[in-house]
C-alpha cells in the first residue's frame, strides 16, 4: 500500500470539505472514517440481505447470520482470540465493560470490601461501571498514578510499584487502559496482566484506543477480558466487542435477558444459550457487526504495511514538531519516547473551546473539553484540554495546515 | 427602554456589516472582551452555569421598578462575547417580557451552531436560567 494516497482514496468523506475549506479530521480517537470496503458492505447488506439473523430459517435470515457470523470470526482472527466463541459482539466498548462489571458483581466476583484496580488515565467508561459496582457491592476503587503533569515526570508511564503494591491490598479485578485517551502512551498490558495474575486477580483491557495502532493478541497477552469499540477502527458505530477467555464465558451469569440468548424458556425455569450468545440479548446491529469483517481486514492491511510504520513515524515528528512551534503550548506525557498519533494539550490564555471552535470553523476538526476523562484532565488540563488524534490516512499537509491554523487562532484569541 | 425585539433588529444589523465568519467571530472576541466582568466574588458555586466546556456565571437583580438587570461572565471568550448580546438583550426587561421572547437573532446573526447542546458552550443553560429567574419574579 501507498502512503498516504493510497490509503487515503479508500475514504470517500476525507475529500469533503467544511465551509469552503477541506476538512482537517483531526479527531479519530472519538471516530475513525469508514473506507469504501465498509460503506460498500453496509449498502448492500440493507439493500440484498437485510432480516433478522439467528432465528428465521428463510434465505435473508441464512444469508445475515453468516454476515454477522463471519464479523466475529474477523475479529477473532484480528486478535488472536483461541475460539470464536469468545468474542462477544456488544454496542461497543463501553457496554462491553458494563457487561464484565455488572456480571462480575452479580456472579460474587467482586464483594464488599474488595478493591478495583484502575489508573488515574482512564475513560470515563472504564471508570464508572466500576463505580456503580462499588456502590451495588461495598467494593471500592484502587487507583493508580501516572507520571503526567507541568512538574515533576512527564513521560504517562503508569506507577508500576504503585500498581504492584495496590494489587497485595485485596484487589480483586484490575481494569485498565492500552492506550489512554488523553496520553496516547501505550501502557506495559503484558506486565501489568502477568502482575496481576500473579496476585490472582483478572485483567480487563481497554482497547479503545490501542486498538487501531497496536496489533494486539489476546491469547500472547494473557488477558481475562480485552474490549473496543468498532468505530475506532474503521467499522461503523454501534458495534463493539468483548473478547472473554473461555472460563470465564461459562462463570459469568448472563448480562441482560430477553431474544436470543436463551435454551428453553418456561415460567418455572429458563435455561440459557451457550456463549458467546448467552450475552448477545436482543436483536443484534447485524450489518455492523458484519461489517467488522471488512474494517478489520483493512486495518490488518494497513498496520502491516512497512509504508504506514513509517508514514505514521513522519506523522508523529511532524506533529511533535508543530505542537512545539507554538508558544505556552503544554503537551501531556510530551517525554514518552513512543506515543500513538494523539496528543491533549493547553495552551497558555487560551481556552481550549475558543480554540476548538475557531479550529473548525478554518476548517480543523479536534476535540476539546475533559474528552470523557475528567480525573485526569481536572489534574493536568484545568478541566479542559485540546486533542489531536490522527490515523494513518492523515497526510503531512494537513499537520501543515493543523499548525498554520493552531498559530493563526491563538493569536486571534490572545491579542 | 429599547424593546427585546429591538435590540435583536440592532445586532442584527450590527452583524450584517460582516460578510465573513472570521470577521464576525473578532467582533464575538472583542465584545468578550468589553464585557464587564461579573465580580470576582459573584463567580460562586450558585451563579455558575455548568457547561460542559466552558463555565458561565450569572447574576441577576431586580430593582424597585421590577426590572431585571444580569451581570455575566464566562472563561472562555467566545462564549463570552455571545453571552454579552445576550445581557444587552435581557438587561432592564421585566419578567414577562423576558419570557415571551423569541430568541431569534442567534439564528439571523449566524451562531446556532453555538448554541446546541453539543457546542456545550452553557449558552443553551444560560438561556434557560435567565427564562428560571424571569419565571420566578414572574409569580412574585
Amino acid at each position: 500500500m501507498n502512503f498516504p494516497q493510497q490509503i487515503r482514496a479508500e475514504f470517500p468523506i476525507l475529500d469533503r470539505r467544511v465551509d469552503s475549506r477541506p476538512l482537517v479530521y483531526f479527531d479519530n480517537a472519538a471516530t475513525s472514517q469508514r473506507p469504501s470496503c465498509v460503506i460498500n458492505l453496509q449498502q448492500e447488506l440493507c439493500s440484498g440481505h437485510n432480516a433478522n439473523i439467528h432465528r428465521a430459517v428463510h434465505t435473508l435470515s441464512f444469508e445475515a447470520t453468516g454476515y454477522y457470523e463471519a464479523g466475529r470470526r474477523a475479529v477473532q482472527k484480528f486478535i488472536n482470540a483461541a475460539s470464536a466463541d469468545e468474542i462477544v459482539l456488544t454496542s461497543g466498548a463501553t457496554m462491553s465493560i458494563n457487561l464484565v462489571a455488572e456480571c462480575l458483581a452479580r456472579g460474587g466476583f467482586i464483594g464488599c470490601g474488595d478493591g478495583i484496580l484502575l489508573t488515574e488515565a482512564e475513560h470515563h467508561s472504564n471508570i464508572v461501571p466500576w463505580q456503580i459496582v462499588c456502590e451495588h457491592t461495598g467494593s471500592h476503587l484502587e487507583v493508580v498514578p501516572v507520571a503526567a503533569g507541568r512538574n515533576g515526570a512527564n513521560d504517562g508511564s503508569v506507577d508500576m510499584a504503585a500498581f504492584c503494591a495496590a494489587l497485595q491490598r485485596g484487589v480483586r479485578m484490575v481494569a485498565i487502559n492500552h492506550v489512554s485517551n488523553i496520553l496516547g502512551v501505550e501502557n506495559p498490558i503484558k506486565e501489568m496482566v502477568a502482575a496481576a495474575h500473579g496476585a490472582g486477580v483478572p485483567v480487563l483491557i481497554d482497547g479503545a484506543q490501542g486498538i487501531a495502532h497496536r496489533r494486539v493478541d489476546v491469547q500472547a497477552l494473557d488477558c481475562d477480558f480485552y474490549v473496543f469499540s468498532g468505530h475506532k477502527i474503521y467499522a461503523p458505530t454501534g458495534i463493539g466487542v468483548l473478547y472473554a477467555k473461555r472460563e470465564w464465558q461459562h462463570r459469568l451469569p448472563p448480562f441482560m435477558g430477553g431474544g436470543d440468548m436463551v435454551g428453553k424458556v418456561s415460567f418455572d425455569k429458563t435455561t440459557y444459550a451457550d456463549p458467546p450468545l448467552k450475552f448477545e440479548a436482543g436483536t443484534a446491529n447485524f450489518v455492523a457487526g458484519a461489517c467488522l469483517r471488512p474494517a478489520l481486514e483493512f486495518a490488518a492491511k494497513v498496520m502491516e504495511s512497512p509504508a504506514q510504520e513509517a508514514h505514521t513515524g513522519r506523522l508523529i515528528s511532524a506533529m511533535n514538531e508543530a505542537l512545539a512551534s507554538v508558544d505556552g503550548l503544554w503537551v501531556a506525557a510530551s517525554d514518552a519516547r513512543k506515543r500513538i498519533p494523539l496528543w491533549s494539550f493547553t495552551i497558555d490564555g487560551v481556552h481550549p473551546l475558543d480554540a476548538a471552535t475557531l479550529m473548525d470553523k478554518f476548517g480543523v476538526a479536534l476535540r476539546s473539553g475533559h474528552m470523557c476523562a475528567e480525573p485526569i484532565v481536572d489534574r493536568i488540563g484545568g478541566g479542559s484540554m485540546l486533542r489531536a488524534s490522527l490515523m494513518p490516512y492523515n497526510t503531512l499537509e494537513e499537520v501543515e495546515i493543523f499548525r498554520e491554523t493552531l498559530l493563526r487562532t491563538v493569536k486571534m484569541l490572545r491579542k | 427602554m429599547m424593546s427585546i425585539n429591538d435590540i435583536q433588529d440592532s445586532i442584527i444589523e450590527e452583524f450584517a456589516v460582516y460578510d465573513e465568519w472570521l470577521d464576525k467571530y473578532e467582533y464575538l472576541i472583542d465584545l468578550g472582551r468589553d464585557l464587564p466582568l461579573a465580580e470576582e466574588a459573584d463567580k460562586t458555586e450558585g451563579n455558575l452555569i455548568d457547561g460542559c466546556q466552558s463555565r458561565v456565571w450569572l447574576v441577576c437583580r431586580r430593582e424597585s421598578d421590577g426590572r431585571l438587570y444580569f451581570r455575566a461572565d464566562s472563561d472562555a471568550i467566545i462564549t463570552k462575547g455571545i453571552i454579552s448580546l445576550l445581557v444587552r438583550i435581557f438587561d432592564g426587561q421585566t419578567p414577562a417580557d423576558i419570557l415571551a421572547a423569541d430568541l431569534y437573532f442567534i439564528d439571523a446573526i449566524g451562531l446556532k451552531e453555538n448554541l446546541s447542546p453539543t457546542r456545550a458552550g452553557g449558552l443553551a443553560a444560560m438561556i434557560k436560567r435567565i427564562r428560571e429567574i424571569a419565571e420566578q419574579y414572574g409569580e412574585g
